[in-house]
């Protein structure tokens, strides 16, 4: 018969929730020893392992040296058991380098990089297993990584998906309906200033639809901020209770 | 808020793939009970005291039926009766999965308010979810989570309620299990057969598998069907090739198997016998076998029909008639035989058609016969033959077991005494295929609010024309005014002519239930005195009606003329209008015509009547048709809505004035959108007839010695307009007719998918529907081409994509077909109404065509067509011979020509209730033992020969 139906009239979702409802997001901070931060985030079944290593002198060639500020170097990949077909390469597709690109982008905007001129930060972050908003997954891990290794942001980058079935936005998109058709935007926000350090739209949106989507990605993102704040939080009462403080 | 549990599912989709899904479980999901207050539900959908009576449950109780309920018995469900229905998600969902039709219907019941059907979303329940266990089947688990949410219900809904839920079951597991487990649980049949006061739903129940094990009649009658693997591995092979199945209209043994293929390469099976037939219904696709070549036989030319009363003995009579068809098989004329092995998909409806009561009166299982003679006869079970015998009723197939002379079926609901005008509309709106049911209450919920009124953002992208001098010419009586004119002079000489149509594509928004429903309905449907709408009233008669002195928004197309009706300058906006007058043709004309009055109005439509005549002159110039079919219109009593009288259709100058304008204003806006949207533009065309087709016309014309030149359509019009003989003012009339009967359908079609956009009628290169968004979807469609080309309205996917455009095209074409014929039915019918009042009559008529065996005459005064059969069942036929080239028929010595002037009898054959037919008999010239003497004024004995 007809393809899934991905909003019952109930306003129920595939898997239970409502439209604006997130999935889960459970967090850890601080999971490896040898690196200079990391984290591991779940997003419902997508599972993220973040790393940070730096600030630290610029390695490779000198020609990347910013005279102003911090590089930032960012790596993407998916385990290749991540997916439900295993997946020949795990890093360096045309998909994957997209993706390092707007990771890249997206924290040259909220790390404080003109602290560590001449330096150098590495962002590594891997899927686990992906079932749906692999960039935002991947963008709440990072920061949380970045937090952990001690570099200081403007704000929280949190990152979330929406997308639109009739004439509703539906926030966090699981993998099932992102490939049901349909648009979705990927925005990662900093929360408090409100300001956007990424927009990504794949397929076609009317313009009229624009806004109502935007703003309920917005609103998610929102939504994502307070859990990590909480991780935060979390992390650093555990860490001080351990140090002695 | 929420709980979640995650959990892992498994499919397989191409290989097998192991996918893990979420599947968040919650508590804030109500139970929709107006007495349960645990549940913080705004608006519960079940009523407090749910009032059902039965034997079975005396006190107030919910429904919960499993799939298989909801499947096989929609019909009993969709009742009004039936209310407070709990729907499980579950049952939804599998229903969706297994039945669109079924899932469409039960998605309406549970929209309607007035049913109270409430769905409950069991499975993201906390309390209701439950995982398959290891070695249970998918469909044990789904009873199992019905089981566990009836559970749920009686346990969670107070006990001071005292209501309790029922659950309906005719899985005999499920049920002996639900018992088990303490729940109030009944069998389908048992629970409708209960009810107290409501006998009739018991016949809407479908007939299930259980029942027909019952059955003892042992004899096999058919070969079994084929599973659907073997006949896929054997279409794959080329053993069995797929087609649609066709019944013969006038021989029920046999039928063609419609074989698509690429291309032209369409070819036809024949399939002669029930055994080969093997259960095919009309329209069914199935898997046939071709026989070997031996085998192969002739279509038969003999008329035979499934003659009722005959129940299930009739079985060597068949043999017999096969036998002698089978005796007369050229070999020359041999075709491709082959026999059905299986069903591939069933393409069953609900048929309309008439009960033939059994002869034993107690019997409840009865004959029931079509409408459509393509369809076999249905065995019904019912207790109320003697009130349904006589009235015209719906039924449904349920299945065609292979012991079983005839498809077993249920009777759906009773639509009125056959004859009846109400009953008689419905059968040909149902047999023609026209959606004509309420708007549901989700189209509704699309309209917009009342009191509407126009509002600032309405006039954003729209310009003020309230102040000009608009006003409507339309045929009397008319309530849904879709277009409006106005003309005035400029300051620079020209003349600024504007047409208004009403701008329905404002309230029907792309994609909305309404928009969808306007775009199956395609059309709306006029026939006598009744008028199918493709929008809901409140749009259709009031807001997007261009009334008089109301303001309404409106879509305008306005020119700058010089006085020679050259267009100087095209301009296209919404608009707000208010229209001065709304004026019946006759009203215009005489406006026009008295030259006493110079009011605005009169002014603007002197003008506007000035232009019409140049343009139509020019387009005649340009080789436009005018051809002509006998239209007639019915006076209709307006106490009983009888027809009194007949009148063929009279043309003003004011019709063709207003036809004129919106000619162009078509063609504008055909060009405005193919220019802008060149892929995915909406036109109509018109294609020009093949040569052959005009062959008739020739050869009557020859007769009369004169010539047609049908080369192009301009010739064709010129011709047409010289054919004329002294003292026969009618012939040319005539001679459109047959001309009207040459031409091709025009049909709609997407520009990006053709390259020929002639429309051959009007001799215009382009041409499109823009003037009656009101009545036609097409329109709508034009409309909002137009509207993102001048940059008033935004665009929506399906709108720019072709192959969308190409299927709506598909569906507006065949709607618009079916309205036609639906009409004619119409006309038809009020004919007959007509004449049974009217006894035997006698006319004048012509000779139209001329067949093998009869001449079809038509009477110009009632614009009425008939066929006079020159053989008769009962009699020897007279000697005839038959001229291909006149074509003539010279029978007993007289030659009948075409356009010969005759006289008839008419009269209405009632023999067959089921297929009234008016009777025509010569009576001049009269020729012995075929013509007829003058009626008496005693009609009894007439009857006996009129009858064929």
């Amino acid at each position: 018969m007809a393809g899934i139906e991905l909003l019952s009239d109930q306003g129920y979702r595939l898997d239970g929730r409502k439209a604006t409802e997130l999935r889960k997001v459970q967090a850890q901070m601080g999971v490896f020893g040898q690196a200079d931060g990391s984290a591991y985030l779940e997003q419902g079944n997508t599972k993220v392992l973040a790393v940070v290593y730096g600030p630290h002198e610029v390695r490779g060639a000198r020609s990347k040296i910013q005279h102003d500020r911090a590089v930032i170097n960012c790596q993407y990949s998916m385990a290749t058991f991540s997916t439900a077909e295993r997946k020949r390469r795990p890093h360096g597709d045309r998909k994957s380098s997209e993706m390092s690109l707007h990771l890249k982008q997206t924290f040259e905007a909220a790390v404080l990089t003109q602290l560590y001129p001449r330096s150098q930060i590495d962002i590594y972050v891997k899927i686990l297993q992906s079932d749906g908003g692999n960039y935002s997954a991947c963008v709440n891990a990072a920061t949380l990584a970045v937090i952990d290794a001690g570099i200081p942001m403007r704000d929280y980058v949190c990152a979330c998906t929406a997308g639109f079935v009739d004439d509703t936005p539906l926030a966090d998109l699981c993998h099932a309906e992102e490939s049901g058709g349909g648009t979705s935007l990927a925005v990662a926000l900093l929360p408090r200033g409100g300001q956007i350090a990424l927009l990504q739209m794949d397929a076609r949106l009317h313009q009229d639809h624009l806004d109502t989507l935007m703003e309920a990605a917005m609103t998610a993102c929102k939504g994502v901020s307070k859990v990590l704040d909480e991780v935060v939080r979390q992390h650093l009462q555990e860490t001080s209770v351990l140090t002695g403080e | 808020m929420l709980k979640s549990k995650t959990f892992v599912k498994k499919t397989r989709s191409g290989g097998i793939l192991k996918v893990v899904r979420e599947h968040y479980l919650r508590d804030d999901i109500w139970c929709g009970s107006e007495v349960c207050e645990d549940c913080k539900d705004e608006s519960p959908v079940l009523e407090k005291n749910p009032c059902l009576e039965s034997s079975l449950c005396t006190y107030p109780h919910y429904l919960i039926p499993d799939t298989n309920v909801v499947l096989h018995q929609i019909d009993v469900l969709e009742d009004p009766l039936i209310r407070n229905v709990i729907i499980l998600q579950t049952v939804l969902q599998e229903v969706r999965h297994r039945s669109g039709p079924a899932y469409k219907r039960i998605k309406d019941a549970i929209h309607n308010k007035e049913k109270h059907f409430y769905t409950f979303t069991n499975e993201h329940h906390r309390e209701t979810f439950i995982e398959r266990e290891p070695g249970e089947s998918a469909n044990d688990r789904n009873d199992r989570a019905i089981r566990v949410a009836a559970q749920w219900y009686s346990k969670h809904i107070p006990n001071s309620a005292e209501i309790k839920v029922v659950m309906l079951t005719n899985d005999r597991l499920n049920k002996e299990k639900a018992e088990q487990a303490g729940l109030v649980v009944y069998k389908c049949e048992e629970y409708i057969k209960s009810l107290i006061a409501n006998p009739e739903l018991v016949d809407r129940l479908a007939a299930t598998a259980d029942d027909q094990n019952e059955m003892t009649s042992s004899k096999i009658i058919f070969p079994e069907h084929l599973p659907l693997s073997q006949i896929q591995t054997g279409i794959k092979s080329g053993k069995y090739i797929q087609g649609t199945f066709r019944a013969n209209r006038d021989n029920y043994l046999e039928g063609t198997v419609f074989v698509h293929g690429e291309g032209d390469e369409s070819t036809e099976i024949l399939l002669q016998g029930l055994q080969k037939l093997n259960r095919a219904v009309h329209q069914d696709l199935v898997a046939v076998e071709l026989l070997p070549r031996d085998d192969w036989v002739a279509p038969s030319a003999v008329v035979l029909q499934d003659d009722g009363g005959k129940g299930e003995d009739d079985e060597e009579e068949e043999d017999e008639e096969k036998k002698l068809q089978t005796k007369k098989v050229h070999r020359d004329a041999m075709k491709p035989t082959g026999r059905v092995v299986g069903i591939i998909k069933r393409n069953w409806r609900p048929y309309c058609g008439m009960l033939n009561v059994s002869q034993i009166k107690e019997s409840t299982r009865h004959l029931f016969t079509p409408a459509d003679r393509r369809i076999p006869r249905i065995r019904i079970e019912t207790r109320q033959a003697a009130t349904l015998a006589g009235q015209r009723i719906m039924v449904a197939i349920d299945g065609w077991p292979k012991n079983s002379r005839y498809p077993k079926g249920h009777f759906m609901k009773s639509l009125g005494n056959a004859g009846d005008k109400e009953t008689e509309t419905e059968v040909l709106l149902l047999e023609h295929d026209v959606p004509h049911l309420p708007f549901s209450q989700k189209v509704l919920s699309f309209l917009p609010k009342m009191p509407w009124a126009i509002t600032e953002d309405d006039m954003k992208n729209r310009v003020d024309l309230r102040h000009l001098c608009v006003c409507s010419v339309d045929p009397p009586g008319c309530t849904d005014i879709d277009d409006a004119l106005h003309c005035r002079d400029l300051e620079n000489g020209n003349l600024e002519v504007g047409v208004h149509i009403a701008d329905v594509s404002n309230f029907i928004r792309p994609g909305n239930a309404l928009d969808e429903e306007a775009a199956s309905r395609g059309t709306t449907v006029y026939l006598c005195g009744k008028r199918i709408d493709m929008v809901p009233e409140l749009l259709s008669s009031n807001l997007c009606s261009l009334r008089s002195n109301v303001e309404r928004l409106a879509f305008s197309c306005i020119w700058e003329m010089n006085h020679n009706a050259e267009i100087l300058n095209t301009r296209f906006t919404k608009s707000v209008i208010n229209s001065k007058a709304s004026l019946t043709y006759a009203e215009a004309q005489m406006k026009i015509d008295d030259a006493n009055m110079n009011d605005d109005i009169t002014q603007s439509l002197r003008g506007l009547n000035k232009l019409a005549k140049i343009l139509k002159a020019k387009r005649i110039e340009k080789g436009a048709l005018t051809l002509s079919s006998p239209e007639v219109r019915f006076h209709i009593d307006s106490e009983t809505h009888d027809p009194i009288d007949l009148q063929t259709k009279e043309l003003k100058e004011t019709n063709s004035m207003v036809e004129e304008f919106m000619l162009l204003a078509n063609i504008s806006v055909a060009q405005k959108i193919y220019d802008e949207f060149s892929e995915c533009a909406l036109l109509r065309k018109h294609p020009c007839p093949p040569p052959s087709n005009y062959d008739i016309l020739h050869k009557a014309t020859k007769t009369k010695n004169l010539v047609i030149h049908t080369d192009s359509a301009k010739e064709l019009a010129d011709s047409l307009n010289e054919a004329e003989i002294d003292g026969f003012p009618y012939f040319n009339t005539l001679l459109r007719i047959l001309a009207t009967r040459c031409m091709m359908q025009a049909v709609y079609f997407c520009s990006g998918l053709d390259s020929d956009f002639r429309h051959y009628g009007l001799a215009t290169p382009i041409y499109t529907h823009f003037t009656s968004p009101i009545r036609r979807y097409s329109d709508i469609i034009v409309h909002r081409l137009l509207a993102v080309a001048i940059g008033a309205d935004s665009t929506y996917p399906a709108l720019m994509d072709k192959h969308k455009q190409a299927a709506l095209c598909n569906n507006l074409n065949y709607r618009h077909k079916m309205a036609q014929y639906a009409q004619r039915a119409s006309v038809a019918f009020h004919t007959q109404l007509f004449f049974k009042n009217r006894g035997i009559l006698n006319e004048e008529g012509f000779i139209l065509f001329v067949r093998k065996n009869a001449i079809i005459i038509l009477i110009p005064k009632f614009g009425l067509e008939g066929t006079v059969f020159f053989e008769n069942r009962d009699k020897p036929s007279p000697k005839m011979l038959f001229n291909e080239e006149g074509p003539t028929l010279t029978v007993e010595g007289h030659t009948f020509n075409m356009f010969d002037r005759v006289r008839v009898t008419i009269s209405l054959d009632a023999s067959n209730i089921q297929n009234q037919k008016i009777r025509m008999a010569l009576l001049d010239p009269v020729i012995p033992g075929v013509s007829v003497p003058l009626p008496e004024p005693e009609p009894e004995a007439k009857k006996a020969k009129l009858d064929r």
